[in-house]
């Protein structure tokens, strides 16, 4: 069960991240930007919850 | 005077003592029943887990908070409540028995105005044979629902890694250790922590690790799952799931009851009847929850408990517990104020409360076993209870109203769940995601059951900051510190 990635086996088929992606995820500039707006986007779900 | 007694310090317990104690000020008795010494931040246990952190800095001394919140403490366990008091006396109490040094073992008959039953889980490892006994974690697995579990984890994990410098392979079996479990979302994020741990380590390559979950489908999180708009497509967390364990190389095995753990080896049965075998040189198996066994008497002394309790030991409260088909559960069968039916002053938060049913469609084997993951109900959802319940108390002790006056029902609540691993600023990362509400309103949100404007989820840095940023705060919130009310739960 090491190896799943073949055809047909489970990993074969999920989306997997792109360089790009990858990248993104690790830019401290863009991640600044992400963490300004997840912060926003769970106080608001904090508020409505309230 | 009136006395508020609260049975349970942890996120639930310890948020609704905190909050009746400011609310009330001196005027009225707030009184904390628990039997640990020190308050534990349980979702950082996981990097306990890993060897990241210590007990200390997921854990402190609850005597010295409550002292200075003015909260009387009793280091004791609930053993039973009377909610109509004793003959010759109809004054309502609870038994408890001290669990300190000095007292142990000593009874007390407690009496209170108002009872907050916040007791949280009993850890039922005992439900898997091999898994534990009652409540105790056996020998052939570890666990991270406790600091000490965590701690006992990191040492045999590093074990682990030991012997793969040494050129062995392991192999690594995380996830659920009963069909009907919840906490998915701690297995989910000790796994990738560990992953990262070996990555770290350098000995990745030889670890074959896997997922064993009683979710239908990954990304079910108990919750029935949730869509996410990302990259123009609305996506099931089914396929936002699989792609994150994909990515790493982790396995799966999905719609799995274990049924039976021995030495190396976990025993399970799928959702299609089949009996099969796992092996692993580690295994970290969450174990299912029920309530703590606490009784209930009447006054003349009849049992009362099956009035209260449900079947699994969960509170019942203002919820809709009519037994009917996953088609026709609703977003209003779930409780609002979280009191009683039959005693207007006690009231349950957290995850004591008893849930009128599942989130995740029921599911069973064609052996008849239920195999389908039990309702979260921890973390902020749990806060948020706790506060209700004690604002509803506050305003009935004062006089305010004769009901309950504040309400915290999970089909309009929403949650933030954040899945961490590493350390440093930079080389750690994170899945983050938020859900509102936790159970779906298909009749508000008719497509997906949730509000897709609140309903998100990411992986990079920035979550992992913000997880850091969330275990600070929140420890300097339960510490009762300068602000402290300011901080969401």
């Amino acid at each position: 069960m090491k190896n799943n990635t073949k055809p047909y086996e489970q990993a074969y088929f999920p989306p997997k991240p792109n360089g790009f992606t990858k990248f993104m995820r690790t830019c401290v500039i863009w991640q600044f930007i992400r963490f300004i707006v997840i912060n926003l986007k769970m106080m608001r779900v904090i508020a409505k919850s309230h | 005077m009136a006395r508020v007694v609260v049975l349970g310090g942890g996120v639930a317990g310890h948020t609704a003592a905190s909050f009746a104690a400011k609310w009330l000020e001196n005027e009225h008795e707030v009184v904390v029943v628990t039997p640990n010494a020190r308050w534990n931040w349980i979702p950082s246990n996981i990097w306990v887990g890993v060897g990241q952190m210590s007990k200390d800095d997921v854990t402190f001394e609850l005597a010295p908070v409550y002292k200075k919140a003015g909260i009387t403490y009793k280091q004791a366990k609930a053993i039973s409540i009377h909610p109509e008091g004793k003959k010759g006396s109809d004054k309502n109490f609870v038994t408890i028995e001290h669990t300190s040094k000095g007292d142990m073992g000593k009874v007390e008959e407690l009496e209170y105005d108002y009872l907050i039953n916040a007791t949280g889980p009993k850890l039922n490892f005992g439900a898997t044979p091999g898994l534990g006994v009652g409540s105790q974690m056996g020998n052939h697995t570890v666990s991270v629902c406790t600091a000490d579990h965590a701690i006992h984890a990191a040492h045999e994990l590093e074990k682990s890694i030991k012997k793969m410098k040494a050129g062995q392979e392991q192999t690594f079996l995380i996830g659920t250790g009963h069909g009907m479990c919840t906490c998915q979302g701690a297995a989910f994020e000790y796994i990738f922590n560990i992953e990262h741990k070996l990555r770290s380590a350098g000995v990745r390559d030889k670890a074959n690790m896997v997922w064993i979950s009683n979710e239908q489908f990954l990304g079910d999180f108990g919750m029935g799952a949730m869509h996410i708009d990302r990259g123009g497509y609305r996506t099931h967390s089914k396929v936002f799931t699989e792609s994150i364990f994909a990515e790493r190389g982790l396995n799966w095995i999905t719609r799995a009851h274990v049924n039976k753990v021995e030495e190396g080896v976990a025993h399970y049965e799928t959702l299609e009847g089949e009996m099969k075998s796992q092996e692993f040189d580690f295994a970290m198996l969450i174990p299912p929850f029920a309530g703590v066994g606490l009784k209930a008497y009447a006054n003349d002394g009849e049992d009362i408990t099956d009035k209260i309790f449900a079947p699994n030991g969960f509170m019942k409260v203002d919820a809709d517990y009519t037994p009917k088909p996953y088609e026709e559960w609703s977003a209003d069968d779930w409780p609002s104020t979280l009191q009683n039916p039959l005693y207007s002053n006690m009231f349950a938060a957290g995850i004591a409360f008893a849930p009128p049913h599942l989130i995740s469609k029921p599911a069973s084997s064609p052996n008849g076993t239920p195999i389908n993951p039990t309702p979260p109900r921890t973390g902020m959802p749990s806060a948020m209870m706790g506060k209700a319940v004690a604002a509803s108390i506050c305003d009935m002790i004062k006089g305010r109203s004769e009901k309950p006056t504040h309400t915290a029902k999970m089909s309009q609540m929403g949650a933030a769940c954040v899945a961490s691993t590493g350390k440093g600023i930079f080389s750690g990362t994170a899945a983050a995601m938020t859900v509102y509400p936790v159970v779906p309103d298909y009749e508000k949100y008719p497509e997906t059951g949730r509000d897709q404007n609140l309903t998100f989820g990411e992986v990079g840095l920035a979550g992992h900051w913000i997880k850091h940023i969330l275990h600070y705060l929140f420890l300097w919130k339960a510490k009762l510190r300068v602000g402290w009310t300011l901080i969401p739960e």
